[in-house]
């Protein structure tokens, strides 16, 4: 009997994998032939304007190496895959890709040669894209600068390795087909979650995922990780202590700084140099968008929110009175802390407010998301690491304090910061993630 | 100019044994004259000014020759290479000079170490001074040794004679032997018998400075000093409405608040207590505003509608633009920084009546004239001492530390004051390199030849100098009764200040040049390394590639059909061939620049050659090989002046692909290296290599600044000849470039 | 009283414990190496060395160094006997002011110690955080590959007794 039973779940298990095996199944698409000229000069700027928006470059340029030649390492829960060569070189890029293998692997998630590709490559975001716009990308792509640059092949734990895998997952988390426009918004909203969820693939960071690593959609922006760093939350569950605003996110992603908030870092850094590039209006479409759900919901709580952090934030700025009174013996007795000595020696000469001499101008410490984050990861990154601007570009210089000061030092000013600087509780458990983030130090990513 | 000295301190420094220095060896010559001036020939180089020889050279009793040069160390080299030529002269080991530099006690007054002077000027006096001296000793030895003075040599410090005697320098000399008026002609020796000079010695002061020795004015740390540091105004002109001053007095450390009507500024014991005072001060003294700054986008239009004093400097036959190839160019450089690694810094000590003043000042005279003038001193009360600082690369804060330390001292009598600039005060309140912007036009026959050019350069001022009215030190425009700036004037040719370099050197039948020179400044500006000849440069060989691309001419060999010069055309074909220059097809992405020009038409002669390959996703430019020539006349010292040229190819590359000062329309932005960056270890070219044709005999010509506009126009052009894309205007950011080369 | 290792020596200093390293050694123990450059850790002159790391002194408070080995340019060599970073510096007359070299030599010392033979990639990545503005990166980077072939022979040659 048992005998029979199994025998009919194998042959189930069978029939199944097999229409799975059919479904999945892909064929190659005929290589194409194009040349870089037989493409309309404003349509490869729309391209570009896409490619900068979807940051292509980030995922598929790796440090030192040639722009799209691919070669990055995208760290996942599960190994790491290498962005490929997307530069139009025959070989080893996607030069003989047509537009429609193109178009199969940004809706669909198939290579020209049928192979399934992993979701490190968001095609999950990509498919909300228009034709035009994917046609625009592929423009741009194409008339790109070819570079021999052999695909690594990703490194993921078995049976993972396999991209029969890849296809179970689309089966399961894969909702193909271009964005629809919600009329109750305006335009410039729509245009937002056009570009936010497809060509940005924000969400691919910012939203947390579920065990077979897919986003969670019931808990859309409720914050994630890239390259090590945490990506907070960006709807109500955001972090910084006064609620973004439209003018505020305009000015960040424009520009990398908004003076409610202060400096784009870690992976944020390459994002907002792309986004630079960006037509303004789209930026402020995103803004739009995102402004309409993160914090808080409330017009009243808002306002409630951001007039306590202002409070907050003035009563706590560096007052270099402060600063000076610690020797008199004035100051607080945090401020001869371990942590306040070293604040005051190592942070203040930037991080003060008064006094005459506006050196980098970092906003106040309170206002900041990392210090008023739930983990400590993004600030302890910072201050290991400090944050470097590209080569002769303006930008923050805040050194990295990684051998400046011992780890325990490290967590220390840490402490310090969350004592003086949020409201929120202490971070748990400081030293164990400084231990980890040295376990995994952050890569270099360069934004071409 | 010169004072005589009463003072008998330098006497007392200089008396050994049988060397007497005598106070009146640094009168200049039109003032000994007795009755009626007699006409007197030109002396050699700065002994014009400082004719005894005893204000150049000194014997001691014990044997130690010390030079005395009114010009200073800045990193140039020059105390070497003064070095060498008067150990040359004097025929003894280089290690047994010391040199003692700009002090307005003990060395003549060379005005300022600016404008490539050093070698022209105080190398040709000592050159000079060495040799008569030199010719002193052998006269003396002939008396001493009864024998003619043909048949005795000057040999590693001693008189040698053909019969084996000999005397040692320190024995001739006796009295007053040495304070002789310098002849005209001098006993130089044969520039084939060098054996120092044309020689790469070491510098004489990098092992102290890499073993930790106190070599700058930063270092010093005499006995009962003070820290100081100056609260500055927000913004140019604020005024000081209140501070309240008890709160600061009670910290620890802090000896005395100086205010006086708007210049504030906080002593005390320990440095980081006089910087944590200076914060406290600053956040409780209240300005008020009042200037107000043009926008920066539109500063050039801005500075070309104000008035303008026009002056034409060239003009040659009818540049009539018929009939032929026309073009026409604007070309822009911005406000540029000087960007010294090392903030200003000055010591000052208020004793009894007088004041002295330890300074990195290119000119210390003038400062003591204008300092003097600012405390209402006379000269004499006031003695300046150059003491090294970090590159200044022409007029920054240096002058003004030292007038804030001046007076401070003043407030605090009988203890050293040391003032040290904060990083964001030098890059917010230094004279910056002024804006310009040029409009070149030229015409070229079939057969590829200039036959019309106009130039037209507008300009402010390229000096604000103290040079005696102190209302150039910015301190003093804060006081209660401020000082205010002199009106500037311009440089006037052959040197020139904006229009510096603005006449090509190439041979064009009809050419008119004009300079626009506009007095009014809107932000605070003065002398950065070669002046108006970076920008002029950069617009000349730019458009010589325009000009060349359009008659269909290789761009070197366009320059060679215009230049006459010999040595001029020495300098290109060998930086040309050095580095390989051809005509083939390039890479893509990758392009040739060449430029030349010779600093001021009457210095060094320059040409570099750069390869850059653009890339094209950002516009980002990387530097590869770089290759120049230089002819510097005679060389004394070839590494020296190769470690200036390779120095000024990385500091223009800099300048030209990323700087520019940033303010908005109330106060400079650019306040420290995040937002003003400079070219950092991974940007610089991938080599550098200067080639140095000595010209043994002939004059010294200025080196120091002849790089910086050849290295941009070189650079304009390599990046033209990889993208097709030609950029007019400084810097050659990487977003001007992607925005040219388009998508 | 914060106690202090500089150089093998141990100092006693009584400075504010907030008061950065760049100050108490400059002013404390008149050592003159390392430079005030900026103050806000962007241009290194004021680089040493912390237990073998290349640090800026200008923002590491004393407070942060007590047990710490400190490194500063005095401790390379003399003027007498010139350490080989040192001398590799001179024979390639890697200077013109001067003034950032110290910081130079100090974060070339830390590469060095853990990258013997670092390629011109190598060097100009590690040297970054420190600035010229003279334009003697080229002379620079001859003395760090020069520095690094002296610290070798020095390693292999028979050492003498140090009596």
């Amino acid at each position: 009997m048992l005998r029979r039973i199994l025998l009919g779940l194998a042959i189930m298990l069978a029939v199944a994998f097999g229409a799975f095996y059919a479904w999945q199944w892909r064929g190659e698409l005929p290589p194409a032939s194009t040349s870089a000229h037989a493409f309309d000069p404003g349509i490869v700027a729309k391209g570009a304007q896409l490619a900068a928006i979807g940051e292509c470059g980030v995922c598929h340029t790796r440090a030192g190496g040639r722009p799209y030649a691919g070669g990055f390492p995208v760290q996942t829960p599960f190994g790491v895959v290498y962005g490929t060569n997307i530069t139009p070189d025959r070989e080893t890029g996607i030069g003989a890709w047509s537009e429609e293998a193109f178009r199969r692997a940004m809706r669909e998630g198939v290579a020209r040669d049928g192979t399934h590709l992993y979701p490190a490559f968001p095609y999950d975001h990509f498919t909300r894209l228009t034709d035009g716009d994917i046609s625009a990308l592929y423009a741009f792509l194409m008339t790109r600068e070819p570079a021999a640059q052999a695909n690594r092949q990703p490194q993921l734990d078995f049976p993972l390795n396999f991209r029969i895998f890849a296809a179970g997952w689309q089966l399961l988390f894969l909702s193909k087909g271009p964005y629809r426009n919600d009329p109750a918004q305006s335009a410039a909203w729509n245009r937002g979650a056009y570009l936010v969820e497809g060509v940005g693939h924000c969400g691919g960071c910012h939203t947390p995922r579920n065990a077979f690593g897919a986003e969670r959609k019931h808990e859309a922006y409720g914050g994630g990780a890239s390259e090590g760093w945490s990506a907070p939350a960006l709807n109500a569950s955001s972090p910084a202590p006064v609620p973004w605003t439209v003018d505020q996110l305009t000015a960040y992603l424009k520009a990398g700084f908004a003076d409610q908030h202060g400096f784009a870092a870690g992976p944020m850094q390459p994002v907002v140099a792309n986004l630079g590039k960006a037509a303004d209006a789209d930026v402020r479409a995103i803004a739009t968008y995102v402004a309409s759900f993160i914090g808080p919901r409330n017009a009243a709580d808002r306002q409630r929110q951001t007039d306590a952090a202002l409070a907050f934030a003035k009563q706590r700025a560096v007052n270099v009175g402060d600063l000076a009174r610690t020797t008199t013996g004035v100051a607080t007795a945090d401020d001869r802390s371990a942590g306040g000595v070293l604040f005051a020696g190592a942070c203040a000469s930037c991080h003060r407010s008064g006094g005459g001499l506006p050196a980098s101008r970092p906003i106040a410490l309170a206002l900041s998301t990392p210090v008023n984050a739930s983990d400590p990861d993004n600030l302890l990154r910072i201050v290991a690491d400090g944050i470097h601007p590209p080569a002769g570009e303006r930008g923050p210089i805040m050194p990295g304090f990684s051998g400046a000061l011992t780890d325990p030092q490290i967590v220390a000013l840490a402490d310090y910061v969350r004592a003086h600087y949020s409201r929120g509780q202490a971070w748990p458990n400081i030293a164990a993630a400084l231990a980890d983030i040295r376990r995994n130090p952050t890569p270099a990513m360069e934004a071409p | 100019m010169n004072a005589p000295l009463t003072s008998p301190s330098r006497r007392m420094f200089l008396a050994t044994g049988g060397a007497v220095v005598v106070t009146f060896a640094l009168r200049p010559l039109s003032s000994l004259a007795q009755g009626t001036p007699q006409a007197q020939p030109k002396l050699p180089g700065s002994l014009d000014k400082a004719p005894y020889l005893d204000a150049w050279i000194g014997i001691g009793g014990d044997g130690a020759v010390t030079v005395f040069a009114g010009k200073a160390e800045l990193g140039q080299g020059i105390k070497t290479a003064l070095i060498q030529c008067a150990a040359e002269e004097l025929d003894i080991d280089p290690k047994a000079i010391t040199i003692v530099t700009a002090d307005t006690e003990r060395t003549a007054n060379e005005g300022y170490t600016a404008g490539s002077h050093s070698m022209q000027d105080s190398g040709t006096a000592v050159l000079h001074a060495a040799a008569q001296v030199r010719g002193i000793l052998i006269g003396l030895a002939a008396t001493r040794l009864n024998l003619p003075p043909d048949q005795l040599q000057a040999k590693t410090g001693a008189v040698v004679a053909n019969d084996g005697r000999s005397v040692v320098y320190k024995d001739l000399v006796t009295g007053e032997a040495l304070h002789q008026i310098a002849t005209a002609q001098s006993p130089l020796k044969n520039v084939k018998s060098f054996k120092i000079i044309g020689t790469p010695m070491h510098r004489v002061d990098i092992p102290g400075k890499v073993t930790g020795a106190p070599m700058y004015v930063q270092d010093m740390r005499p006995e009962g000093m003070l820290h100081a540091r100056v609260v500055r105004p927000p913004n140019y002109g604020a005024e000081l409405v209140a501070v309240d001053i008890a709160a600061v007095e009670k910290l620890p450390g802090v000896i005395k608040i100086v205010r006086d009507g708007s210049f504030l500024a906080v002593a005390a014991q320990g440095e980081f207590q006089a910087i944590e005072a200076m914060n406290v001060l600053a956040s409780v003294a209240q300005w008020r505003k009042i200037a107000a700054l043009p926008e920066q986008s539109t500063i050039h239009q801005f500075l070309g509608r104000l008035p303008s004093q026009d002056e034409v400097i060239a003009n040659k036959g009818a540049p009539s633009l018929q009939g032929a190839h026309l073009l026409r160019a604007t070309y822009t450089r911005p406000y540029l920084s000087h960007g010294s690694i090392g903030p200003s810094c000055a010591l000052a000590l208020w004793k009894g009546d007088k004041l002295t003043v330890w300074t990195h000042s290119q000119g210390v005279y003038p400062l003591r004239n204008t300092l003097a003038n600012m405390l209402h001193l006379k000269p004499e009360q006031v003695h300046c001492i150059h003491t090294e600082g970090s590159g200044c690369y022409g007029h920054n804060a240096a002058d003004d530390a030292a007038a804030d330390a001046a007076l401070i001292a003043r407030a605090v009598p009988g203890r050293p004051i040391r003032v040290q600039w904060m990083r964001e005060q030098e890059h917010g309140w230094e004279p910056f390199g002024p804006a310009m912007a040029s409009n070149v036009s030229g015409a070229i026959d079939d057969q590829g030849r200039i036959v019309a050019w106009t130039y037209d350069v507008w300009s402010n001022t390229h000096s604000t100098r103290p040079g005696g009215p102190a209302g150039n030190l910015l301190a003093a425009q804060y006081l209660a009764q401020p000082f205010q700036p002199p009106p500037p004037s311009e440089i006037p040719m052959p040197e020139g200040g904006g229009d510096r370099n603005a006449i090509p050197i190439y041979t064009i039948p009809n050419e008119r040049v004009v300079d626009h020179f506009i007095p009014q400044m809107p932000l605070r500006v003065s002398a950065l390394r070669a002046l108006g000849a970076y920008l002029n440069v950069f617009a000349i060989e730019s458009f010589m590639d325009e000009l060349a691309a359009a008659a269909k001419i290789d761009p070197v060999e366009f320059r060679l059909k215009h230049l006459d010069d010999p040595r001029a055309r020495d300098v290109v074909t060998k930086a040309a061939q050095e580095f390989g220059w051809t005509k083939g097809k390039r890479p893509r992405g990758e392009g040739h620049g060449f430029a030349f020009a010779r600093y001021k038409n009457l210095a060094a002669y320059c040409a570099v050659a750069v390869e850059a390959s653009v890339e094209r996703e950002s516009g980002a430019v990387r530097l590869g090989r770089v290759v120049a020539a230089v002819d510097s006349g005679q060389a004394v010292n070839p590494d020296g002046i190769r470690n200036q040229i390779e120095g000024a190819i990385v500091q223009s590359a800099s300048w030209t692909l990323y700087e520019e000062v940033t303010f908005d329309r109330s106060e400079i932005t650019s306040l420290d290296w995040s937002r003003y960056p400079i070219m950092r270890f991974p940007q610089v070219p991938e080599s550098v290599a200067v080639h140095v044709i000595d010209r043994p005999g002939e004059k010294f010509l200025g080196t120091g600044e002849a790089g910086q506009g050849p290295t941009a126009a070189a650079i304009a052009n390599a990046i033209a000849d990889a993208t097709g894309a030609r950029l007019r205007d400084l810097p050659l950011s990487t977003q001007r470039i992607k925005q040219a080369i388009g998508v | 009283m914060t106690v202090l290792n500089v150089n093998g020596k141990q100092h006693e200093v009584d400075a504010d414990p907030r008061t950065p390293l760049l100050y108490v050694l400059r002013n404390d123990l008149a050592l003159n190496a390392a430079k005030f450059g900026c103050g806000l850790g962007q241009c290194g002159a004021c680089t040493v060395l912390v237990d073998h790391n290349p640090v800026f002194s200008c923002v590491t408070p004393i407070a942060a160094l007590e047990g710490r080995y400190i490194r500063t340019v005095e401790d390379l060599g003399t003027i007498d006997k010139p350490g080989p970073i040192q001398r590799a510096f001179i024979e390639e007359q890697a200077a013109q002011c001067g003034y950032c070299i110290p910081g130079m030599m100090m974060r070339a010392q830390a590469l060095l110690e853990k990258n013997a033979a670092p390629s011109d990639a190598q060097i100009r990545e590690a040297m970054a955080p420190n600035l010229c503005r003279c334009g003697t990166q080229m002379r620079i980077l001859r003395a760090v590959q020069r520095a690094a072939k002296l610290m070798t022979v020095e390693l292999n040659e028979p050492r003498e007794m140090k009596g």
